[in-house]
């Protein structure tokens, strides 16, 4: 078959070394396009780029460029392209993937310098901001017109808009509200290429290839995004909260079924194990039931009268699916206290253990009572202590595993145990990364997920943004050489170990 | 492989090395839509009507996955039981309507502002590339962010990236409640009113404005818990339209049986929200202003540059029995056609699948 010869070769190629990068020429470049203090390259200056939020992977860049606008931005790419400097671009580093892991012989470009909201249109309920701009800043501008950005990742104090494009971020309100692909209306981006081009916009359905959202999700290995159009909603009058307690998590899956069943789109829906009540419950004090195998939060939002409404439904669905103990929040205070600890879920696996490795598999939620039975028979397999919080309306799991680094072994134990969750959800029709995004954390497991000729595709639409590979290389797209490492083969579909999965 | 697929895949890698071009279809009814076809024989069918029937269905999962070729009346026949919808609510054309055709046009009908464009709800494909191969990307999940978003880039694509053969789709619960209410408003009034409403937590579900007599007419559909759709109502004011006729009307847009899309030739533009009346003849206006369907003999390259002013887009919807040289679909900025050419380039290399129906030239 010429065609699968062909790309298989050209996929080679892209593997193979690239051309060395000439730094001294690439330096000398950016010195007369930039003022100097945009140009980081000491190492004092440069620790502090070393990693994202996924510490685990370090590597000092021997160059970190802040470039003020697109014109010395589009200046550094040219740069970066004429002496072949791989890019790594950077927005507030607290991917959870490695996607902004610095390169060993590249430059990263931080957006930290596009920080404005270039327009706030409150009537027309759309906002124009640099992707520098930190997600909840968006929220706060709008607020004093009623308004917010709804997704809602739980770092969005901390992530930029343009990180959240780059990872599709999604939060605990994106079962109603959608993801960031939802809700990003226009981009303009700088491609590996060297173009700017403007995607989507204002108006609906542009014409032509639907660019918009296959740059969603990209991980910065398309282009460089330089604006973001997003759209505005109304904010909530009203927002409260549904906790119940469930004897077993087959229970509470069951309760979630339900609601969706009658129609009802929970403005959130989110599950906590037993294990990740008892990590939390110490230091957030939230009241939680100890006792529950799992506990629900179902949120409700909107105009009074339809919360009340939903409330009452939800209540009553709980009920029926075998609550053991049922607490809708009476007030603005009850509520966030309910939700203190599924957010504080992090900070606390923190608190509790040296380290912990944050997880991020989406399954079929009728797996769920599987797949977590599964996790319990991991831990005694890997020696170590997981626990869960779920997105439990779009199957999105966070398993969080403890372990303790200076610990001998206890690092590759809990990536281990990682890959195995992920394999897990590969098998049973899920996929390895639900809003984390792949990175360099997942590549390994990408073998799993996709066929060579899937992962082809994705390397023929690189070129296509990118001919000369310098965004974000070595991530998101494994070689062929690095699967046939990783032993693991794709799971085809006809041959699922699960023949008794309910077909339609 | 299933018997139809290798069907399918000796099909594609034959005419590959043959040099022919396949155009894909699925019953047929979407076709005027895009570059007309060439009327020689320059091209082959790639028919995918024959893969059909719906693989699975959650309805607690909101996912449905069906193959291309499955009727969409089937589709939203299940749909019906379960009291599910597709949010987009896709136009039919007839009773060969296909999943497939739904998928590659990328159309989507009166909700399209409040739901979000067909697109948004795709979580997984399977495509077919030139050497008959078979790849799936997304899932029957939610949230997916394993590898690039080919789904949702197939959505609109016309077929130049090669056969869509099965698709995974969000689908959502029917609102408890909608009513439609009828405003008397001119044109600009119209217009106004609808960008209001995008700040407010009003539940619209779709607006229509067309012109009358003394003024105009603005449709509006509320949709939602029954409390949300009452108090809408209120704010709102108007006539109450009777269920019946409400759904009659709907109904008409979304279709486009209604009298207006008879005419020749019909543009469809987009434009932002707040857009001014373009002032230039008889309009019907959907999706709260941002949808303005246009008649009459307009020269392509001034309705285009104005409408570009006003940050939109105007395609040829209809063009049948009219000729025009000028593109059918509104070109891009010269920088993303280019990116769109490689990107063709790249995952057709040979140029085999539904050359030209997107742009005259590749
Ligand atoms: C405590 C904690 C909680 C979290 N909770 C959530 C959550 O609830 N939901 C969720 O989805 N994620 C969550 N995350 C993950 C992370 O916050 C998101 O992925 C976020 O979108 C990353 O944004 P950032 O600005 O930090 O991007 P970075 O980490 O700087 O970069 C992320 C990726 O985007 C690329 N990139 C950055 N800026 C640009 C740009 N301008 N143009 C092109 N590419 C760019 C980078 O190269 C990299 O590949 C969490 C992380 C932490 C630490």
């Amino acid at each position: 078959m010429k065609s699968g010869v062909a790309l298989e070769a050209a996929t080679a190629q892209a593997a193979k070394a690239p051309v060395t990068p000439d730094f001294a020429g690439f330096l000398a470049a950016i010195g007369r396009a930039l003022p100097s203090a945009c140009i980081l390259a000491r190492a004092e200056q440069t620790r502090a780029y070393e990693c994202d939020g996924l510490t685990m992977y370090r590597e000092q860049p021997p160059v970190v460029v802040l470039p003020e606008d697109e014109t010395q931005l589009i200046a550094v790419l040219n740069a970066c392209r004429a002496h072949h400097v791989p890019v790594v671009p950077r927005g507030a580093g607290t991917s959870l993937s490695g996607g902004a892991t610095p390169h060993p012989q590249g430059v990263v470009i931080g957006v930290a310098k596009f920080n404005r909201i270039l327009k706030l249109d409150p009537e027309r309920a759309i906002a124009v901001v640099q992707p520098g701009v930190r997600n909840l800043a968006i929220s706060e501008a709008a607020a004093p017109h009623g308004l917010y950005y709804a997704p809602d990742p739980s770092s969005q104090i901390a992530c930029s808009i343009g990180g959240n494009v780059a990872e599709n971020a999604g939060g605990v309100h994106c079962l109603k509200y959608g993801l960031t692909v939802h809700n990003v209306l226009g981009l303009r981006v700088v491609t590996g290429a060297g173009e700017v081009v403007e995607l989507g916009g204002e108006a609906p359905d542009a014409p032509g290839l639907n660019l918009l959202q296959l740059c969603v999700g990209s991980e910065g290995m398309l282009g460089m995004v330089t604006e973001v159009t997003v759209k505005l909603l109304p904010r909530p009058e009203l927002a409260r909260v549904v906790m119940a307690s469930f004897a077993s998590v087959e229970r509470a899956g069951e309760a979630v079924t339900r609601i969706i069943a009658a129609g009802v789109i929970p403005a959130g829906l989110e599950l906590m194990d037993q294990r990740a009540v008892k990590l939390v419950e110490p230091f957030v004090q939230a009241g939680y039931d100890l006792d529950a195998a799992a506990i629900l939060l179902c949120e409700s939002d909107g105009t009074t009268e339809e919360v009340c409404e939903e409330i009452g439904r939800v209540e009553a669905l709980m009920a029926t699916a075998g609550a053991t103990r049922v607490q809708v929040s009476a007030s603005e205070a009850e509520r966030l206290r309910f939700w203190a600890g599924r957010k504080a879920a992090f900070a606390a696996a923190g608190r509790i253990s040296p380290d912990y490795y944050c997880m991020d598999g989406t399954i079929p939620r009728r797996h769920l009572a599987r797949v977590l039975g599964a996790f319990e028979e991991m831990e005694a397999t890997y020696g170590l202590a997981c626990s869960n919080v779920f997105h439990a309306g779009d199957g999105n799991l966070h398993p969080l595993i403890l372990f303790d680094a200076n610990q001998p072994g206890e690092v590759e134990r809990a990536q281990a145990f990682g890959a195995a969750i992920l394999e897990l959800c590969v098998e049973v029709g899920g996929t390895i990364t639900g809003e984390h995004g792949v990175g360099i954390e997942k590549i390994n497991e990408m073998c799993v997920q996709f066929t060579r000729a899937e992962l082809d595709a994705f390397a023929a639409v690189k070129r296509a943004f990118d001919p000369q590979g310098l965004l974000n290389p070595l991530k998101v797209i494994p070689t062929l050489a690095r699967c046939a490492e990783y032993g693991k083969q794709h799971v085809h579909r006809g041959e699922l170990p699960f023949p008794d999965i309910p077909r339609f | 492989m299933e018997p139809v697929l290798s069907r399918f895949g000796e099909q594609v890698a034959g005419a590959r090395a043959a040099g022919r071009k396949l155009v894909i279809r699925g019953g047929g009814t979407r076709l005027f839509y895009g570059e007309p076809l060439p009327e020689d024989d320059s091209f082959e069918w790639l028919d995918l009507s024959a893969y059909r029937g719906v693989v699975a269905y959650e309805p607690s999962e909101l996912v449905l996955t069906a193959r291309a070729g499955t009727p969409l009346a089937e589709i939203e026949a299940l749909l019906d039981r379960e009291g599910q919808m597709l949010a987009f609510e896709p136009p039919r054309f007839g009773a060969g309507d296909t999943l497939g055709g739904c998928i590659a046009t990328g159309l989507a009908g009166p909700r399209r502002l409040a739901a979000g464009p067909v697109s948004d709800y795709v979580l997984g494909t399977r495509l077919m590339r030139g050497d008959g191969e078979v790849m799936h990307f997304g899932g029957e999940v939610m949230k997916n962010v394993a590898g690039y978003d080919l789904s949702r880039l197939l959505v609109g694509s016309l077929g130049v990236l090669g056969p869509v053969l099965e698709v995974s789709l969000k689908v959502m619960p029917k609102p408890r409640s909608e009513v439609t209410l009828v405003l008397a408003l001119d044109e600009a009034e119209a217009l106004r009113r609808c960008v209001q409403w995008r700040s407010q937590p009003i539940p619209v579900s779709a607006t229509a404005w067309l012109p009358d007599g003394s003024g105009g007419q603005l449709s509006v559909r509320l949709s939602g818990n029954a409390s949300a759709v009452r108090e809408g109502v209120e704010k709102l004011g108007g006539g109450v339209l009777d269920a019946a006729t409400a759904c009659a009307f709907w109904l008409g847009l979304r279709d486009q049986t209604h009298d207006f899309f008879n005419q020749r030739p019909l543009w469809r533009v987009t434009l932002p929200p707040g857009a001014p009346s373009l002032g230039i003849g008889r309009e019907l206006h959907e999706w709260q202003g941002c949808l303005r369907w246009l008649t009459g003999m307009h020269a392509p390259d001034a309705l285009r540059a104005k409408v570009r002013k006003l940050g939109g887009w105007a395609s040829r919807y209809r063009h049948d029995g009219t000729s025009d040289a000028s593109p059918v679909f509104h070109p891009p900025a010269p920088a993303v056609i280019r990116v769109q050419q490689r990107l063709k380039q790249q995952l057709d290399p040979d140029g085999v699948f539904s050359p030209h129906r997107l742009y005259p030239d590749f």
